[in-house]
């Protein structure tokens, strides 16, 4: 095993593009799609690095220098909350030799080429631009220097980059100079990166780039926008689950004061007014005809996730646990379910559409520009190119962009009336039209030996849909993969020293969308190993951490997750014990590469369960921003505990409900651990996903800490003593 | 009809709906973009302002109600190019994630601070009811903390 002091010793380069998707498509889906190879790279996307599918090769197209001095990056990914962007500014700072001070970052509009071919998710961000941003900063810093040696007449080899200057020889001209005399770029060949140890910015806790504007409440959303002689648009939607349109009546709307126009297209209806409350009103009065064929309940979808029905794929498999379940005196069984969860996000969808012959503008909140940018120079007859997509700050993104019919909806309603038109959902839209995360259910089973050590452990999760049936992936890769690697992340089982396991996906098509919500699977798969983890653990009469330890195998994937468990265990000086009222539950997970490890102190008063303190190890690799890691594990620790803890969407008669905050039930302030301690590993040496996995662990550490206070074992989410 | 507002210190007048939500006037009329929509039926907290000094979730609140009184938003918390100290606070703990739910928040914390100025954490979890998706409480919770302490010593 390795020891501590190899801290830091392992070197990878994250360039080549590794993903398995790239594998997959070359290799064709003949024989690919064989049980050992589905196997194989279902464990290639589990274990994948980040990649970044964009232009990574012209600078000029990145950033932009103005004669002062001021360089922008012109992001091709969008901020929705992690941070992404300030890392993207220190990195692009470190390596182009300027202080972050003279720094901005604005999002790429869609015209400017600088577009990302896939989308902004999977904690890809930094982890992903990492390499590519390095190199193209790099090669900017050089084109500088070599511009700076022609206007100076000097050989580049002279003179040196640094605080936003090229000096030597006596002479410092400022990146402004250079640029306000610049004629035509030298693009050099290779340009060498610095030293990561020469980074000023990169491992510094830096504030946030947008947090003026955030705290000052600067219009930076996509509901901020709007354009001259605006109107406003509303679009009728169904409130029951597989309603399809049959027709409208709107013969009372085209009376409604303000109303400019009804809009009758072949998949929807809306109305443009003068002003959003005119435009809401109007939409009331339009009576549209449903056809429905079924009146779904809760209780119907339940029994279509179920392990056992739909189409199972075996995506892990290590020795023959089937046998061994098979011929074992005693198996440990435990069943898991999670629920319908909904997105949440605070800014509702929306958009802003101006639409000319020849052109569009469409300025929102998207996590998936080009998507964005394609859907609606399709829906309008336009070329790619003549649709400039303007992406703003998310106001939360958390999967809920990653498909934005929305903005044809804006764009059509534009058209039809010649005017910029302004639509975005109302709240119950939001809630009734999520794309929500599937419900689950899970069946863990396991063989202990004699001496209290899992010999054999089998994961089954049966999931609706997550990355199967999104615009964003390639139907050639669903039908390579065979199993959604959305609905399965995090569940397979991470204790490579269990000698027999396997973990097994079943797929389930719900009647509603379902799709990405932050860190997929994860939530739900963790809580369901891990907890069972935690009953393992007690039936063999073991400390819950050491039994961790003990079936984490010996590489550097298992070294890292055993240095967060230990790291976790330690900071929060973890007893497995009620001591004064309380008790700590302990999980842990790895997402993306990325372990993290979770103590949960808590306290049972009456039936409410109340989180006090979560200590959270995390090992991203190199922390660009240590304080944006922390603040992404403190956010994933109370999301997390709101999906565990409260959240659930209920099928009454059709509709899917609750459709407010306040029924749809979230953590508040008064639910929030008053401490949450992060403990910051960094055993790589690039930077490793951080905006989701620090939700996988805190469901189960709950649920195991309330059953050391009550005995009670809560095996689905939302976590509740009561009823 | 027509209504005299007083927003910030600065005065406006509408022509509009007595029943007008406050909050669609401020934004889609008065261009004052700080104030959020989050759901409509003053259950999120976005949308909260002061009106005499007091919180108001806007989005619900009929613009008639404010006639005659004091309405401060987000844009008028500074004065001056100078920061609210709930602002320095919020700057000092680097508090914002998405940053969308933010103004609602400050706001309610101004109108907390002026009734409780030096707030415990049950008076926080009492009062602060606001809805954050991207989990910023645990921070949110030392910027009001700190806040407090900002005011004391501007005093």
């Amino acid at each position: 095993m390795r020891g501590k002091k190899e801290k830091k010793g392992f070197s990878r380069r994250k360039f080549v593009v590794r993903s398995a998707v790239g594998v997959g498509v070359l290799l064709g889906t003949t024989w690919v799609t064989s049980p050992l190879w589905r196997r194989a790279l279902a464990d290639k996307v589990d274990k994948a690095d980040p990649i970044y599918l964009g232009n990574t090769k012209d600078p000029v197209m990145w950033f932009y220098i103005s004669n002062e001095g001021r360089v922008t990056l012109h992001s091709p990914k969008v901020e929705m909350g992690q941070g992404a962007l300030t890392g993207l500014v220190q990195i692009a700072a470190d390596e182009l030799g300027v202080p972050i001070e003279h720094m901005d970052v604005v999002h790429a509009e869609s015209m400017s080429g600088n577009l990302d071919q896939f989308s902004t998710g999977g904690s890809t961000t930094v982890s992903g631009l990492w390499q590519p941003l390095r190199e193209l900063a790099a090669t900017m810093r050089e084109m500088l220097r070599m511009e700076a040696a022609k206007q100076m007449q000097v050989s580049a080899d002279t003179l040196k980059v640094d605080n936003g200057t090229v000096s030597g020889n006596g002479r410092t001209l400022t990146f402004g100079e250079i640029v306000a005399h610049v004629e035509e770029w030298t693009i050099p060949k290779d340009a060498p990166l610095r030293d990561i140890s020469e980074y000023q910015y990169v491992g510094k806790p830096v504030p946030r780039v947008d947090l003026e504007d955030k705290v000052m409440g600067a219009p930076i959303f996509g509901m901020d926008a709007s354009l001259p002689g605006m109107l406003y648009g509303a679009v009728v939607r169904p409130t029951k689950i597989g309603a399809r349109f049959v027709d409208a009546n709107t013969m009372e709307t085209v009376l409604m004061p303000g109303v400019v126009k009804v809009v009758k297209e072949k998949d929807f209806v809306g109305v443009v007014a003068e002003t959003q409350l005119q435009a809401e009103m109007a939409k009331r009065t339009i009576k549209v005809k449903w056809e429905t064929d079924r009146n779904w309940q809760t209780r119907d979808i339940e029994e279509m996730i179920l392990v056992g029905k739909g189409k199972p794929i075996v995506i892990q498999k290590q020795g023959n646990s089937k046998r061994l379940l098979r011929n074992a005196s005693e198996v440990i069984t435990a069943e898991y379910k999670s629920p319908i969860g909904a997105h949440a996000q605070i800014e509702p969808n929306g958009a802003v559409a101006e639409v000319r012959e020849d052109y569009a503008k469409v300025i929102l909140s998207t996590q998936v520009v080009r998507l964005t940018r394609n859907e609606v120079a399709d829906r309008l007859g336009l070329k790619k190119d003549q649709v400039n997509i303007v992406p703003t700050y998310l106001g939360g993104g958390f999967g809920r962009r990653l498909h934005t019919p929305h903005a044809m909806q804006a764009a059509v309603m534009a058209r039809v009336v010649g005017k910029p038109v302004k639509y975005f959902f109302d709240r119950q839209e939001e809630f009734q039209h999520d794309t929500f995360r599937p419900p689950t259910h899970h069946v863990l089973k396991a063989v202990l030996s004699e001496d209290g050590m899992i010999e054999a452990m089998e994961h089954n999760v049966s999931s609706g849909d997550v990355m199967f049936g999104s615009p964003i992936i390639p139907d050639i890769l669903q039908s390579i993969l065979g199993s959604d690697a959305g609905a399965w992340r995090g569940g397979m089982i991470q204790y490579g020293a269990i000698p027999h396991h396997r973990a097994i996906s079943w797929r389930v098509k719900l009647p509603f969308a379902t799709s990405w919500w932050r860190s997929l699977g994860l939530l739900a798969n963790t809580f369901a190993i891990e907890s069972f983890m935690d009953e393992l653990a007690l039936k063999a009469g073991k400390d819950p951490v050491q039994f961790r330890l003990d079936h984490i195998q010996d590489d550097v994937r298992g070294f890292r997750l055993k240095e967060v468990i230990k790291a976790a265990a330690e900071k929060a000086g973890f007893m497995d014990e009620v001591h004064n009222g309380r008790a700590m539950g302990f999980a842990a997970s790895t997402d993306a590469n990325t372990p993290v490890a979770h103590v949960a102190e808590v306290s049972v008063e009456g039936k409410q369960i109340k989180v006090h303190k979560v200590t959270c190890a995390i090992d991203p690799g190199l922390a660009v921003n240590p304080d944006q890691v922390r603040a992404q594990c403190e956010g994933c620790v109370i999301m997390g505990m709101s999906a565990a803890m409260f959240e659930k969407m209920e099928v009454v008669d059709g509709s899917l409900r609750p459709t407010m905050y306040g029924p749809y039930k979230m953590a508040l302030m008064k639910h929030a651990p008053k401490e949450i301690d992060v403990v910051i590993l960094e055993n790589d040496d690039v930077p490793g996903a951080v905006g989701e996995p620090p939700l996988g662990p805190i469901g189960a550490a709950i649920a195991n800490a309330v059953y050391r206070l009550t005995g009670k074992r809560l095996r689905e989410m939302p976590l509740t003593l009561e009823g | 009809m027509k209504m005299k507002l007083e927003i910030n210190g600065s005065q406006y007048e509408v022509d509009t709906d007595r029943n007008m939500p406050l909050l669609l006037v401020i934004r889609d009329m008065l261009d004052l973009k700080g104030t959020k929509y989050g759901c409509g039926r003053a259950a999120c907290g976005s949308c909260t302002l002061l009106v005499d000094g007091e919180a108001v979730r806007s989005c619900s609140y009929p613009v008639s109600l404010a006639e005659g009184r004091q309405i401060t938003t987000i844009e008028g918390l500074s004065e001056n190019g100078q920061r609210h100290p709930v602002q320095q606070a919020w700057i000092e703990e680097i508090v914002p994630q998405c940053g969308y739910c933010q103004p609602g928040f400050m706001m309610a914390t101004v109108a907390l601070l002026n009734k409780i100025p030096d707030p415990t954490d049950e008076d926080i979890d009492q009062n602060i009811l606001n809805v954050c998706r991207c989990g910023t409480y645990f921070r949110m919770r030392k910027a009001i903390h700190r806040a407090a302490e900002l005011n004391k010593s501007n005093i």
